[in-house]
């Protein structure tokens, strides 16, 4: 137990604590407790979702030492689909 | 002692953190180039959905207040839970921390195994209450959404417990532990595809 701990001291414990606290931030925005507009909750989970998501790439997947191609790649992934997600859950729903 | 050997024999003690300062490709290339490839394809389905959403309002409307969005938020809590056993599996085969590995590569499995009961308990419900793929175009999508991310899910699971036995044997070659690392990254991908497949179909209203 403590060696696992020991492999997973710093910056990646920090992330998994933040993408927990974000799940449970999500649940409670989605849950129509939060934000008044509907349409202004869902862009804010999508926007939460992407942010996670590269969380997950870069400190979980190790995208953050990876070669800059690869790592570019992934990140305007994240940013285009993104941006894409949320014009049009704002503008289409 | 390292688990990990090389061109050049056993390391000794190989670090649980790659340097920074020398970019390096996480597994080997071509579980990118297929990663890449799943991930462009569930970019289709995630804008199919929020586009057929746009076009039948009042059936995502009612599907979604049918929906018991615990179950999504508890799913994505149950893959956080498998990528953090699978970072300390990858981790501990390279320190060369032998019964670590397969233990947390176990932990990894054991809660990829408690999102796929979720899911067929969730469906389960669904169906019972006669939400089903004929029911209407929202339904349609929600089993066709879940159900391909399950499929994924179950490879995946495949995955983990082929790790699982390489973090036994005693020594990997280099070849073989980029295998593993590659492997952990395709489970990480069923991770971050769910993280975005939960706000989409339970919270995007």
């Amino acid at each position: 137990m403590t060696r696992a701990v020991a492999l997973v001291r710093g910056p990646v414990s920090y992330v998994w604590i933040a993408l927990v606290a974000f799940t449970l931030l999500s649940w409670w925005v989605g849950g129509d407790h939060g934000i008044a507009s509907v349409r202004i909750a869902g862009a804010v989970v999508l926007v939460v979702a992407f942010v996670k998501l590269r969380f997950v790439g870069l400190y979980f997947m190790e995208l953050r030492d990876a070669p800059r191609p690869l790592r570019t790649a992934f990140e305007s992934w994240c940013v285009g689909v993104c941006a894409l997600l949320v014009v049009m859950s704002l503008v289409m729903l | 002692m390292s688990t990990v050997e090389t061109s050049r024999g056993v390391e000794s003690a190989r670090p649980a953190m790659p340097d920074p300062a020398r970019p390096r490709i996480p597994g080997e290339a071509g579980i990118w180039v297929f990663i890449g490839g799943e991930t462009v394809a569930f970019t289709f389905l995630f804008v199919i959905w929020l586009y057929s959403h746009s076009q039948h309002p009042d059936l995502y409307s009612v599907g979604q207040q049918q929906l018991a969005v615990g179950f999504g938020a508890v799913d994505t809590l149950l893959l956080l839970a498998s990528s953090l056993f699978v970072v300390i599996g990858v981790r501990a085969v390279r320190a060369g921390l032998r019964p670590l590995g397969p233990i947390a590569f176990a932990g990894g499995l054991a809660c990829g195994l408690g999102f796929a009961i979720s899911k067929v308990i969730e469906w389960g419900g669904h169906i019972a209450a006669g939400q089903v793929v004929q029911t209407n175009e929202f339904w349609v999508y929600y089993y066709a959404l879940t159900g391909m991310h399950f499929f994924h899910l179950l490879i995946g699971m495949g995955v983990l417990g082929w790790c699982f036995l390489q973090a036994r044997k005693p020594a990997l070659s280099a070849q073989r532990f980029a295998y593993l690392e590659g492997g952990a990254c395709f489970w990480h991908m069923v991770d971050f595809l769910w993280i975005v497949l939960f706000p989409l179909i339970y919270l995007v209203r």
